[in-house]
């Protein structure tokens, strides 16, 4: 069966060779007196994967939200391959949203609609794919996460660990180049966890999948992630590949990688 | 306390002039394709169908209370033969179509203000927008064009259920038959009753689906922020329909200086 992005509209102008997947520069964000993000500059190459670390509240959803462009920064950029998706709209960011997936960390699912629905959505969409292509598509992906029996029911009536998974199958719809992923662990048992980040692995090495990941689970960190970046108080206080943070001088960020809390 | 009562009056007009623009916006955007008809006519299925039931219901009562005290007012003049008409012109003219605005911004802007709220709190809005969808296109305006269509068809059922009602009251009272109770309750109706107070409702539908949309779009601080945006959706878009009749009233009688007669 062909990819689903092949068969997305208007498909996307590859960036130049180089270009980092996602960049973030000099951005900061505020919600009222709070300072949520201060000065965050990072890049993020293609293929790779960037887990982003920290306490509870310290801003990485909103880190996230910036990469989607659902949040504005009060100040600096935000680009997507070398699109500058904190100054687009309309069109033009729908365009380089088609190239993200992202999985929330409530999973988000839309309740009018069944989980397989959810899943075709984004298909029906944008793409020309005829009404059976879409559905068996959608069945393909709840596959991947274990929920291919689920098709026809609702969300509602799903266990909390089941949405998440619902939630992966639908970022994937569209096959997309980046992958946001808010917590893939929470609420999941241990096997479901390891298959899950077995998944995104093999989306990242063989399916060329930039991966951006929020956890508090350190060894699926430690799995997933080619660069860990730990966020506090706005600010990025480390960033590395693993061997490189756990040998951090911030004791707060060896603290981190040596715990074993999993998820 | 100046302070507080400065700051609370600035919150207040940034909030009217949010809201202002957001129908400014819901406005300008129904002209605007891409539209979305498939989620269009979905809306007009469970905002519009789904209240007609609602609408009928009151409708028949309110045709019965009425055709009571028509009857006890015009039996001291001996004018008991006008009670059809008399009915079907306060019905079509004033009482159908705001009874059924001040209804339905009951059943829809509640269902409104809780879903979009419900939607916001769960990140649903956020998941319609990173799907790539315009998830103001998709949740109001097919919201506002669905009310805009639904208001005047329901308008014209609750006038329809009315003059039932009526039928009802009078035939158990004289025994008037069907035929003869609604040719003369068609017997003084004229275009100008009906037409430009029914597209009136049509302002009424665009107010109760931008006042509830607004409100549900903006939710936060979870399901306590849900309930709060689906009561003061109803309590809001009743009192602007409240409001905007008055100023509708007077456009109508300008235009149409024969419905005032």
């Amino acid at each position: 069966m062909a990819h689903v992005a092949a068969a997305v509209r208007e498909p996307t102008v590859p960036a130049p060779a180089g270009t980092p997947a996602v960049r973030l520069e000099h951005v900061s964000k505020s919600f009222g007196s709070r300072r949520v993000l201060d000065d965050v500059t990072f890049d993020v190459a293609a293929a790779c994967g960037f887990v982003i670390l920290g306490r509870s509240g310290t801003g990485k959803s909103v880190m996230l939200k910036h990469i989607m462009g659902l949040v504005r920064p009060d100040s600096g950029k935000v680009l997507v391959g070398g699109d500058e998706i904190s100054a687009l709209d309309g069109p033009e960011l729908s365009r380089v949203r088609k190239k993200i997936g992202f999985l929330f960390q409530n999973a988000a699912l839309f309740d009018s609609i069944s989980v397989g629905e959810n899943v075709a959505f984004p298909m029906r969409r944008h793409t020309n794919l005829s009404d059976s292509d879409i559905r068996a598509r959608a069945k393909e992906k709840l596959a991947a996460v274990g929920l291919d029996k689920e098709y026809e029911k609702m969300p509602a009536t799903l266990s909390g660990g089941m949405r998440k998974r619902a939630g992966l199958a639908r970022a994937m719809a569209l096959d997309p180049k980046i992958l946001l992923i808010d917590e893939p662990s929470a609420g999941l048992d241990p096997i479901t966890a390891d298959e899950i980040d077995d998944l995104l692995l093999g989306l990242k090495s063989s399916g060329g999948t930039t991966l951006i990941i929020v956890t508090h689970n350190i060894p699926s960190a430690r799995k997933l992630g080619d660069t860990l970046a730990m966020l506090h108080e706005g600010q990025i206080v480390a960033q590395g590949t693993t061997e490189e943070l756990d040998r951090s001088d911030n004791e707060m960020v060896r603290a981190f990688m040596t715990s074993q809390h999993a998820g | 306390m100046l302070h507080r009562l400065g700051e609370a009056a600035i919150a207040l007009l940034a909030a009217v002039g949010e809201g202002a623009l957001f129908a400014l916006k819901a406005a300008r955007e129904v002209f605007l394709p891409p539209f979305e008809f498939r989620e269009t006519m979905r809306q007009v299925y469970e905002l519009g169908l789904r209240s007609a039931p609602l609408i009928a219901v009151s409708g028949l009562a309110v045709g019965v209370v009425l055709s009571m005290h028509t009857r006890a007012s015009l039996e001291r003049f001996g004018a008991e033969s006008m009670i059809p008409a008399g009915l079907a012109i306060a019905l079509v003219r004033e009482t159908g179509p705001l009874t059924a605005g001040l209804l339905l911004s009951g059943r829809i802007g509640a269902g409104i203000g809780a879903e979009l709220g419900a939607m916001r709190v769960t990140e649903q809005i956020d998941a319609l927008e990173a799907s790539a969808v315009d998830a103001f296109r998709y949740l109001v305006v097919t919201r506002v064009i669905a009310c805009v269509i639904a208001l005047p068809i329901l308008t014209t059922l609750m006038n329809f259920a009315g003059m039932m009602g009526g039928f009802l009251a009078e035939t158990s009272a004289t025994g008037m038959s069907l035929g003869l109770y609604f040719n003369r309750a068609f017997s003084l109706i004229e275009f100008n009753d009906y037409v430009p107070a029914t597209i009136k409702t049509m302002v009424f539908g665009f107010i109760i689906a931008t006042t509830s949309s607004y409100l549900g779009f903006n939710t936060s601080s979870g399901t306590e922020g849900v309930g709060r945006a689906s009561t003061r959706a109803v309590v809001l878009s009743s009192i602007l329909i409240i409001v905007s009749n008055v100023l509708l009233v007077r456009l109508i009688f300008f235009v149409f200086p024969e419905a005032g007669s």
